[in-house]
């Protein structure tokens, strides 16, 4: 496959505060990219220098093998983490203004189609449901036909249904090949969106590879969850290292049934036990002793 | 430059201003509203009124003809008589400025009091002195005419409030309007795409030189219809030296959107600027017999040079050619202006 992009030890610094630490990956056309991190590990700054939008302090980018010309605007699509649009004009007068500014466009209908405009397309475009925007910002940032697609934290904000929807679009934009980098902080949509990861933390790429690569590699352990509640002894007592995550108390341990025996030994009633299969949540905290979330 | 791209932007700009309809309504009812409200104040009348009070005297509205006052004075003009219940309550209007002057009247000993801190006290004092003397005593003066119609307060104030209007409309309208729209990031997401600086700004003046042209004739003729105004030139002179303004003020709002990305500083700046814009560029009052330096500085304004030449046009009859010089500062002012603004455009915050 071809390399679509390549980026070479960017950095971006204020002041003295590093944002973007000497990270650099290729892509691969076709492939979904994502950048995976906790907020603030430096994803948005990543991608808004592959952008164009911020420069970076350092560091090298190629688009198609050659460092990005005015025509890059015309070949990306972009959707920012919060974008604000201009007032007073309909989601229809939106698409059809942003339309005007590219050589090579989609038809509107079949943007309206594939992002499923059409209950709101003659609403004024500050007057929609979270999901409804963040489907319309996807159909804008799908009008000239992009060849290369950035979508930064497409679903933060949404609930579990409209997040799901969005991922299933975005699954169809991936089934007729673009290529596409996405910023996330959830596991789960990385995990079912990405073919491949990059782990992100403090300004540098900590750990890459496919999801299943990553899990392999970084993945060890299973999560036993149990109700706090429930977990009688005290944290300290108890032979296992646990740790405490909100209400509940949760074990790892690379042999499940050794665990379960010691929970049953301490008398713990196991009905509302939950086993976890090794994630990427588990890779990150594995790489930093932290949760994605925390 | 693309025109499809710049032609994109400047509909949905204007389409924006149309169907914002509280700011678009505002936008004609301002000027209107100012023009008749200064109408019924004048009623035609271009002159300064002097407030005297009289006491005692129990009515507060006075008939002059029951005042016992020396009939000299009862004649003259431009003088409203207020009448009081007691010295006291006069002199508290007077130490305050709300009358120029306080008459004891009913005892004949003609008892007034003045403030010396008041110049229009002052000069009812001296008519008030002038009336006591008998008409022979007075020296011998002639009264000449004045050549031509004589030009009404509204006559001469309509431009300056349509200039100002036209001021305020151009730099909020553009000013505050992207600094708006960098900071919520409308700017961020237009950056991404082909749409470049000088497309984006050259569409966002279009839009408002068109707004600003628009509102021009629609107040004006409605206005018009109203108070009849008198104008000595032609329309198509004082349409090209209001378009010429309008272009410079744009320009000057683009310089101050240039930048910015708080509100309230732009705010600010936009006070800062358009306050003794309107103050020094004589929209509500002559600068004649200001301090040199104060009418030397009123000159960097270009609501100053669109006034003077609107003025020239519509009172005294001026051609193009008569007001060339404030023409040519406009010109000047606006490529500035724009030079300025597209060296300083950031779309990012």
């Amino acid at each position: 496959m071809e390399t679509i992009l390549e980026v070479k030890n960017l950095e971006k610094k204020y002041g003295k505060l590093v944002a973007v630490d000497g990270i650099s990956f290729a892509l691969q056309q076709g492939v979904c990219f994502g950048l995976l991190g906790p907020n603030g590990a430096g994803k948005t700054t990543t991608i808004e220098i592959i952008e164009d939008v911020v420069p970076p302090t350092a560091g090298e980018i190629f688009y198609k093998g050659k460092p990005r010309s005015p025509s890059f605007r015309e070949e990306v699509g972009i959707q920012f983490q919060s974008t604000a649009l201009l007032n007073f004009l309909t989601v229809r007068e939106t698409l059809e203004t942003f339309k005007s500014f590219f050589t090579r466009t989609t038809p509107i209908e079949e943007l309206v189609k594939l992002c499923r405009l059409g209950e709101f397309l003659n609403r004024y475009n500050d007057k929609m449901s979270g999901g409804q925007r963040q489907r319309f910002l996807l159909a804008l940032a799908l009008i000239n036909q992009p060849q290369l697609l950035f979508l930064d934290e497409p679903s933060t904000g949404l609930d579990p249904q409209a997040r799901r929807n969005l991922w299933e679009l975005i699954q169809g934009i991936k089934a007729k090949g673009k290529t596409i980098i996405l910023t996330t902080h959830y596991m789960e949509e990385a995990q079912f969106l990405c073919d491949e990861v990059a782990i992100m933390d403090c300004g540098k790429i900590i750990a890459q590879g496919t999801p299943a690569e990553l899990i392999r590699q970084y993945g060890r352990g299973i999560t036993v969850v149990i109700p706090r509640q429930r977990f009688a002894p005290a944290t300290d007592r108890f032979p296992l290292p646990v740790r405490e995550v909100k209400d509940t108390i949760q074990i790892r341990t690379d042999d499940v049934n050794q665990c379960l025996t010691q929970l049953i030994t301490h008398g713990i009633n196991l009905s509302d036990i939950t086993v976890r299969s090794p994630n990427l949540e588990t890779v990150f905290l594995n790489l930093t002793g932290r949760q994605l979330r925390e | 430059m693309s025109f499809k791209r710049l032609w994109a932007v400047l509909k949905a700009r204007n389409l924006e201003f149309f169907r914002d309809r509280s700011a678009f309504g505002w936008n004609f009812l301002f000027p209107f509203l100012l023009v008749a409200g200064f109408g019924i104040i004048f009623g035609g009348k271009t002159y300064t009124e002097y407030k005297v009070g009289v006491f005692p005297f129990e009515a507060e509205q006075v008939s002059i003809e029951a005042l016992d006052i020396p009939a000299g004075f009862k004649k003259m003009n431009y003088l409203k008589f207020i009448g009081f219940p007691n010295a006291a309550q006069g002199l508290e209007k007077l130490t305050h400025h709300r009358i120029d002057f306080l008459l004891k009247i009913g005892d004949g000993t003609h008892q007034y009091w003045v403030s010396d801190a008041s110049p229009k006290g002052y000069v009812v004092e001296l008519m008030f002195k002038a009336s006591l003397f008998p008409p022979e005593t007075k020296p011998n003066a002639e009264k000449k005419e004045i050549q031509g119609s004589p030009i009404r307060y509204i006559d001469w104030l309509f431009p300056g409030i349509l200039a100002m209007n036209m001021m305020f409309s151009a730099l909020w309208g553009v000013g505050y309007v992207v600094v708006r729209y960098r900071k919520n990031g409308v700017l961020k997401r237009l950056k991404v795409t082909p749409l470049t600086a000088f497309e984006y700004i050259t569409a966002q003046a279009i839009s408002r030189i068109f707004l600003l042209m628009f509102t021009l004739i629609i107040v004006w003729t409605g206005c018009d219809l109203i108070f009849s105004f008198d104008v000595q030139g032609s329309y198509l002179d004082l349409f090209i030296i209001f378009f010429l303004g309008s272009l410079s003020l744009t320009a000057l709002g683009l310089v101050l959107a240039s930048r910015g990305t708080s509100e309230e500083f732009t705010t600010g700046i936009l006070n800062f600027i358009s306050w003794p814009m309107m103050f020094l560029s004589e929209v509500w009052f002559s600068l004649e017999g200001a301090p040199e330096w104060v009418k030397a500085s009123n000159k960097i304004f270009p609501l100053t040079h669109m006034l003077t030449a609107a003025r020239k046009v519509m009172h005294d009859g001026a051609g193009l050619l008569d007001v060339g010089s404030q023409i040519i500062v406009l010109v000047l002012m606006t490529l500035g202006f724009l030079t300025l603004a597209a060296a300083l455009f950031s779309w990012n915050k």
